[in-house]
């Protein structure tokens, strides 16, 4: 059997250590979905060019398909599967609220954006939901209830000042 | 709607329902021939649904669910029926079974008018319902889930309802007609309550006779706002789509397509083959000779992980040579062009000699259009997983059509159909790619290679783009004559395009529609609802080694562009106000009238607009079209930028659609067609060069984005009708609309798609 051309490599997601043994130019993307087994981030373009496939790496979202496995050494990876705290239950209750998701195929990097945003932006203009949703592709064309979601999510949360 | 009592046709008495599970008449939809998987403990009472002791309903649903909301409009059917808890609804994709055959989308398939109602057209309709019935196609499209699951989805409810009752009254020796069913329990007239979930495996031989449907205005769950049952999963990353499948020891497979044409795999040396092989991972490289399903010769390579196999696909890419191809999309749009100057096309509906009064006519308006091919471009990338064991197939898969999707595999393997089990999942967007079963048939060839195994076939971005089935460019000339005063005294059409239908009938073997005129590829022209003294439309099918197929609303995707914007012309011509035309047009048809109406009145029609922002002026523009049994109108309001960016600001939308099953899923409908009409009404346009598309991934092939995105209404016409089509609709009449604003705008009328205006700088 031909093996990898690389030593193991210690990932942290989601919390927890993992150690996978593939090549060192895997992208980010398939080891989360194939050697992990968290399929929520999803395979849209391979060239971060439609956002299906964003994680957070530190809190701030990359496209895990052009990330390739070793950029992840050291940081705290966050996949849809370890989204938590009060940011990400503000967004996936008004996602789900306002029926957001058609074929929902795009809607874990939808999440993942905006659950940056909010973390980054507690009250997001329309202008900067623009700029930091403009990546994340829907073909159901979901983007007014996004927008609608985003703003629904920033009002039940407490303001800069309380938390 | 009247309440309606009715006998289930020859159903006989005593327990035959459910004793004799497929011993029924072939034609009725309660009981199929395959029992659903009831998951152990829970009962079905027939065909649609099943119930547990813990009174969770399982509706068994035939539908694919790709965004469209059906899987939520369907159970929304069956629940208002059987009085259940909704709190306790889940659905499963059902068997394939005749039974689950769609009725609806063939009897409309026909080439008749919407309003067509002789006696010969009601005879041929019923003839298609029941070959429909008996050949049992199963297939989401057509937007026609709910039309066709609106009577089976609620008998089903309603005579399983029926049962539980009967089985209740039973345990306590009152009359079934004393009783009633009310929120997943039964309850008798004294105040004593049985559960569904404990009553069920009673249920099973009390089956009624009679059953009753509730009337429309007793409608507790139908008509309301429901949420939809997949928008937690959705947003939470555990819907598992066919791409999440994972089994023990599963292999995944990457491939190097031949070029539209071609007829031999990309050619590739011993050596080459050796170097494939011997890269980390990889477990087996071999040749595909493609099929009639429409998959293409190919190299597969099958390695531990997609990664190695895509990666070891990319470099045999590089190192092989795929047979030449010639096909491009200039020489094709050629072909179309010199075809449509014959004007000798297959006539489609004609009356009132539309032909002689024009070429009689003094005054006439004479405009030519012309619409691209476009790609499909589903989020979820085509992908499917195969396990060939020694005495059958298990296939994994997102698919429009689960029945031909088991035939593929069935056919690529030598199988009986009998011995292919299909295990459906959701899909990541359909819009009619997923009614091709290429990638599927292809999985199978590729897991016949490495029996007992598992494999995952998966496209890249670039083979999915390139390797679709487009909707057909399209050329389009539109005649009219006018009298004196600017009336049409005679409305003539004819395009030229291949036939998307009949291409996708040949693929698939459905014979049907291998032959004879295709509907689909000039519907959107004789079906639409403006009266015309005389009217001639035709279509001229052209042929190409281009693949094409069904893409959402097919034929209306670039019919309502052309007819929709020669209208405004029309309009233009007479001098009149576009929406008083239409209005005056639309007199005989009231259905349609009101939703023009409905459309101006909420969008502002013809108060005055102001600037955008940046200083520049806005127009509104206005398009109506008659799709799938609905009729929809939009009002676009359109700016363009300095730099002739097309800007969209609001989108107002009407729809008709029959009774309203669930108002926030026809909204997120038509938000939904009007986002991808837009897309690509402003960019879509696939071009070929030798026998390969130019575009390959999101970059080239631009889709709109959040930033692009207008702010859009949707009114509903308040209806009792019985519900038409909602997914399709809505993506037909914003191309026009936008290029009618464009007019009133600029003066500058676009006929041809993506649209397109010049920059100031530039003129």
């Amino acid at each position: 059997m031909n093996t990898p051309n690389s030593d193991p490599i210690t990932l942290v997601v989601n919390g927890a250590p993992a150690t996978v043994g593939v090549d060192a130019d895997t992208p980010l993307l398939w080891v989360l979905r194939q050697t992990l087994g968290l399929p929520g981030t999803k395979f849209g373009c391979g060239i971060a060019a439609c956002g299906a496939c964003t994680v957070h790496l530190d809190g701030v979202p990359v496209p895990a398909c052009v990330t390739p496995v070793s950029a992840a050494v050291g940081k705290a990876v966050t996949t849809i599967e370890g989204l938590r705290g009060a940011v990400a239950e503000a967004v996936q209750s008004s996602w789900a609220a306002l029926d957001v998701p058609q074929c929902g195929y795009c809607q874990s990097g939808q999440v993942m954006s905006a659950v940056a945003l909010l973390s980054a932006n507690a009250t997001p203009s329309d202008a900067d939901i623009n700029t930091a949703m403009q990546g994340n592709l829907c073909r159901c064309g979901a983007y007014p209830r996004i927008r609608a979601a985003i703003h629904r999510a920033a009002e039940a949360l407490p303001t800069r000042q309380q938390r | 709607m009247k309440r309606r009592t009715f006998l289930l046709a020859g159903l006989g008495t005593g327990g035959a329902l459910f004793l004799g599970w497929a011993l029924l008449p072939p034609r009725q939809r309660l009981v199929g021939g395959t029992r659903p998987d009831t998951g152990g403990t829970a009962v079905a009472l027939n065909g649609w649904l099943t119930i547990a002791p813990d009174d969770t309903i399982t509706v068994v649903v035939p539908k694919a669910e790709m965004g469209q909301g059906a899987h939520t409009a369907l159970a929304m059917l069956l629940a208002e029926e059987l009085e259940c808890d909704w709190a306790r609804v889940r659905v499963e994709y059902s068997p394939i079974d005749k039974i689950y055959g769609n009725v609806s989308a063939l009897v409309e398939g026909l080439p008749f008018a919407p309003e067509a109602d002789g006696t010969l057209v009601r005879g041929i309709r019923w003839m298609m319902a029941k070959t429909a019935r008996e050949l049992g196609v199963m297939m989401t499209g057509g937007s026609s889930s709910v039309r066709d699951c609106w009577m089976p989805m609620r008998e089903a409810g309603a005579s399983a309802r029926a049962s539980l009752i009967a089985a209740a009254a039973a345990t306590w020796g009152v009359a079934a007609s004393t009783c009633r069913a009310e929120q997943g329990t039964v309850i008798s007239a004294d105040g004593r309550r049985l559960r569904f979930g404990e009553l069920a495996a009673l249920a099973v031989s009390h089956r009624p006779s009679e059953i009753t449907l509730k009337a429309a205005a007793a409608f507790t769950v139908v008509g309301t706002p429901m949420p939809r049952l997949d928008s937690a999963a959705k947003s939470n990353g555990t819907a598992t789509y066919g791409i999440d499948v994972s089994l023990p020891n599963m292999l995944y497979a990457a491939v190097v397509m031949s070029p539209f044409g071609a007829t031999t795999a990309p050619s590739v040396t011993a050596a080459q083959m050796a170097q494939s092989r011997a890269l980390s991972g990889v477990r087996a490289v071999v040749s595909l000779p493609g099929s009639h399903y429409g998959d293409p010769p190919a190299l597969a390579v099958v390695a531990e992980s997609w990664w190695q196999a895509h990666k070891a696909a990319r470099a045999l890419a590089t190192a092989t040579v795929a047979e030449a191809s010639a096909v491009s999309t200039v020489t094709v749009l050629q072909d179309i062009r010199r075809t449509l100057r014959n004007d000798d096309g297959l006539p489609l509906r004609f009356f009132g000699g539309a032909k002689k009064v024009l070429a009689a006519a003094s005054r006439t308006v004479d405009a030519t259009y012309e619409a691209p091919y476009l790609a499909h471009a589903t989020m979820e990338p085509m992908n499917a997983t195969v396990r060939v064991s020694n005495d059958g197939a298990e296939l994994w898969t997102g698919t429009q059509v689960p029945g031909y999707a088991r035939a593929a595999v069935a056919h690529v393997l030598g199988l009986d159909e009998d011995n292919v089990t299909v295990h459906q999942h959701i899909l990541g967007g359909g819009f009619g790619r997923r009614l091709d079963v290429d990638y599927i048939a292809q999985a199978a060839a590729i897991a016949k290679t490495v029996p007992n195994v598992p494999v995952q076939l998966i496209w890249s971005r670039e083979d999915d783009m390139q390797h679709d089935f487009y909707r057909p460019a399209t050329v389009s000339r539109l005649r009219a004559a006018l009298d004196a005063d600017g009336r049409v005294t005679a409305f003539v059409a004819h395009s030229a395009g291949q036939a998307p239908f009949k291409a996708y009938s040949k693929r698939v073997g459905f014979l049907l529609t291998q032959s004879g005129p295709d509907r689909t590829s000039s519907e959107g022209t004789w079906d639409q609802p403006y009266a015309f003294p005389a009217l001639h439309t035709s279509h001229s099918e052209t042929d190409s080694a281009i693949p094409v197929g069904s893409w959402r609303s097919v034929g209306h995707s670039h019919q309502a562009f052309f007819v929709e914007s020669f209208i405004d012309e029309l309009a233009a011509a007479a001098k009149q106000d576009p929406a008083a035309y239409r209005a005056a047009l639309l007199q005989s048809h009231p259905r349609a009238l009101r939703v023009l109406q409905l459309a101006a009145a909420k969008s502002g029609w013809g108060a005055p607009l102001e600037p955008t922002a940046d200083g520049r002026p806005r127009a509104r523009g206005m398009a109506l079209h008659a799709a799938f049994g609905s009729i929809v109108a939009e009002v676009a309001e359109v700016s363009v930028a300095r730099d002739g960016r097309i800007r969209v600001h609001r989108v107002v939308a009407a729809i008709d659609c029959g009774l309203a099953v669930n108002p926030n899923i026809i909204a997120q409908q038509i938000e939904s067609g009007i986002i991808d009409g837009l897309s690509v009404a402003l960019n879509g346009e696939l071009v070929i060069e030798d026998g390969a598309p130019r575009q390959s991934n999101f970059y080239e092939y631009r889709l709109l984005r959040i930033d692009e995105c207008p702010v859009i209404e949707t009114h509903i016409v308040p209806s009792l009708d019985v519900p038409s089509g909602v997914g399709e609709p809505g993506l037909p009449p914003i191309a026009p609309a936008v290029a009618n604003a464009l007019f009133t705008l600029t003066g500058t009328r676009l006929r041809a798609l993506p649209l397109r205006m010049p920059s100031e700088a530039a003129s």
